[in-house]
């Protein structure tokens, strides 16, 4: 069952962003040897166009991000791991009208990003949403 | 047309070791928690080699061995230094196949384009190197007769560097030849997707290179590359990769308090006026190869010109003629001289180029060639091979604003001149661009009114040393590939000296 990060922006009701099953199995595992996670969404060459997975407090984030939702990755879902997910404002634009899944397969490419070791890697699987302004309802 | 053997099989001009350490003063060194992962081949998906995972405590060592070494290195003579760099660079020409079929087998890009592109370019950086450092005069000014400035150019000392797998060795060599040109003492993380054709290299300059001088240090990026890159022990960082990588480079050397130089990436667009299409000759041909040039070592190029801007006036055309052009790429096995197109360098690379021709179509881009996986068969059936792809769109698609890092083009019309640049310049990048027009003027103003820090005119993908090679926006920081770069890799000592007995009158 996907999991979906709740809404974050203001003015959205309806989540942007979700996450395969495998994903947050793996998530949980990382969350194990790291502690509490967020993701940044890399633009650019080599392991770009990929999200990007660090240990929270790891990468600073500030005016020219945003955050698209924020995940809750435990199992009885009360809020005890929850994982943001962030992109730079200047490709959120370039974004923003479509829906995004975080996926895993087998790979080698991360930058620092913490799945690296496990022979795993992230990326983003998306959906084109149809309205103007689909996130806000 | 040549098929080299695979290495370690009969008749192979490589053999790989089964097992790489790192490479820590001059000598190989075991990781020290005793841990190794395993190296796949993207020509078949199979592992051919284990590599050391290192981890911070060979970091350290490894920096204990750069500063070990950086004193002498910096104060050896210029004539020295310059000697050894062309040295390497004879290593690299005596041993060009060996470096070529063994850099193939690690990223998967086919040998014709290794034996006559990376590894010659790659000797030929470091004799630029050699003499751009013997060619550097400080200078110095009189400030009066008892007073004289003397500027001079010293190395920072131990540097780290951190370089990505879609040209092993020559973007090792990119920031190796002026990091030691310049006397600094390094720490060279290569990309985990590639770390075995740097060894090899390593190996053959074992005599070459005074120890530590150059110590390389296999493993992950989380692993390896970030205490690396968080340092203190270091006085410069330099990466290549992307955006948010990009930045926590950049948050560790602000801590550091020190100087980083990033190159991230691109979507260079490439701009075919329609006075290309005037007359079918030599230059429209030149043009339409300009175009499929999207394909060049599988797209996974920082400056891949992945967007082609064709006017309006003559898009039907030049577009079918570049389509027709594009089907004539050859794709096959790497180790073929008759390859043009090789093997994505991972499975994850694949999947996320997949996924964007997935995109591609959602949005509604017109695929006008390709789209696919491609099984090559027999040896090959596990390698990591995709299709050319053509997609038609708008400059808004996401397909035509994020890198996708494979062999897929945007292609989009503009109306005239301005309208050309508008779009050119929609970008977040500004790495690389083209610009296609038999009038000089034209070509000179889009190139100069085109955001890129390289623009190309009238030709793409030429790399020769000597021409400066960097970001604009968010494409990064600083230059590779020009005696610029020395500048990155050095300070300005001042010696204000005064030949006045007396004193100034102040106490």
């Amino acid at each position: 069952m996907p999991r979906d990060a709740r809404p974050v922006i203001e003015g959205e009701t309806l989540s942007r962003v979700s996450m395969s099953d495998p994903t947050r199995e793996l998530l949980i595992k990382l969350w194990g040897i790291h502690g509490p996670l967020m993701f940044h969404q890399s633009g650019g060459c080599c392991d770009g166009s990929a999200p990007m997975c660090f240990p929270l407090g790891e990468f600073h984030t500030g005016p020219s991000d945003v955050c698209l939702g924020i995940f809750d990755v435990s199992d009885q879902e009360d809020g005890s791991q929850e994982i943001a997910f962030w992109m730079a404002r200047e490709q959120f634009e370039y974004w923003s009208h479509t829906h995004l899944t975080v996926d895993v397969v087998p790979g080698r490419g991360s930058g620092f990003s913490v799945e690296g070791p496990e022979g795993l890697r992230f990326i983003i699987r998306s959906r084109l949403m149809e309205t103007a302004e689909p996130f806000a309802r | 047309m040549t098929v080299y053997a695979a290495p370690g099989t009969k008749g192979s001009v490589v053999t790989f070791k089964s097992r790489y350490e790192h490479w820590i003063g001059g000598k190989w060194t075991k990781p020290a928690k005793g841990n190794y992962f395993e190296n796949i081949s993207p020509v078949n998906g199979k592992p051919f080699c284990e590599i050391a995972r290192g981890t911070a405590e060979d970091i350290e060592a490894a920096l204990d061995a750069a500063h070990k070494a950086a004193p002498a290195w910096g104060k050896t003579s210029t004539t020295e230094r310059a000697a050894v760099l062309n040295k390497i660079a004879d290593v690299i020409d005596a041993n060009i196949e060996l470096l070529a079929v063994a850099e193939t087998w690690d990223n998967g890009k086919p040998v014709r384009e290794t034996i006559n592109a990376d590894i010659p370019l790659a000797a030929d950086h470091f004799r630029y190197f050699a003499a751009a450092i013997r060619a550097q005069d400080g200078d110095f000014q009189e400030m009066d007769g008892d007073m004289v400035a003397y500027h001079y150019a010293e190395p920072l000392g131990v540097v780290g560097q951190i370089i990505p797998w879609n040209f092993p060795i020559l973007m090792a060599t990119w920031k190796v030849a002026p990091a030691l040109a310049a006397g600094n003492a390094i720490v060279l993380k290569p990309a985990e997707q590639t770390p075995a054709s740097i060894m090899v290299l390593m190996e053959l300059l074992a005599d070459v290179l005074p120890p530590g001088v150059l110590n390389v240090v296999n493993g992950f990026g989380v692993e390896a590359g970030k205490p690396l890159a968080s340092s203190n022990r270091i006085r410069k960082i330099a990466f290549t990769g992307e955006t948010t990588t990009g930045r926590l480079i950049l948050q560790y050397a602000s801590a550091s308090i020190i100087p980083a130089t990033l190159e991230l990436g691109g979507k260079s667009p490439n701009l075919f006026f329609d006075d290309v299409s005037q007359e079918k000759d030599a230059f429209y041909d030149k043009a339409q190869e300009g175009f499929v040039m999207f394909a060049f070592n599988q797209g996974e190029v920082c400056t891949s010109p992945s967007r082609a801007l064709i006017q309006k006036s003559h898009y039907d055309s030049f577009l079918s003629d570049a389509v027709e052009r594009t089907k004539k790429a050859v794709q096959g096995n790497p180790l073929d001289t008759n390859t043009m197109v090789g093997a994505q360098a991972s499975n994850d690379q694949l999947e996320k180029i997949l996924s964007y021709i997935d995109i591609g179509k959602q949005e509604g881009a017109k695929l006008a060639l390709g789209g696919n996986r491609c099984d090559l068969g027999g040896d090959l059936s596990g390698g990591y091979y995709v299709e050319p792809t053509i997609f038609e769109g708008k400059n808004s698609m996401r397909v035509f604003q994020e890198e996708i890092f494979g062999p897929v083009v945007a292609v989009t019309p503009f109306k005239d001149y301005d309208d050309a640049i508008s779009i050119a310049n929609d970008t977040l990048y500004g790495l690389g661009a083209g610009v296609w027009s038999r009038d000089g003027n034209v070509a000179y103003r889009a190139g100069r009114d085109i955001q890129a820090g390289r623009v190309w005119v009238n030709n793409y993908h030429a790399y020769p040393a000597g021409a400066a090679f960097g970001g604009y926006k968010s494409s990064g920081i600083g230059r590779e590939n020009n005696k610029l770069a020395l500048g990155h890799y050095q300070q300005t000592k001042n010696l204000l000296v005064s030949y006045s007995e007396n004193a100034l009158g102040f106490f």
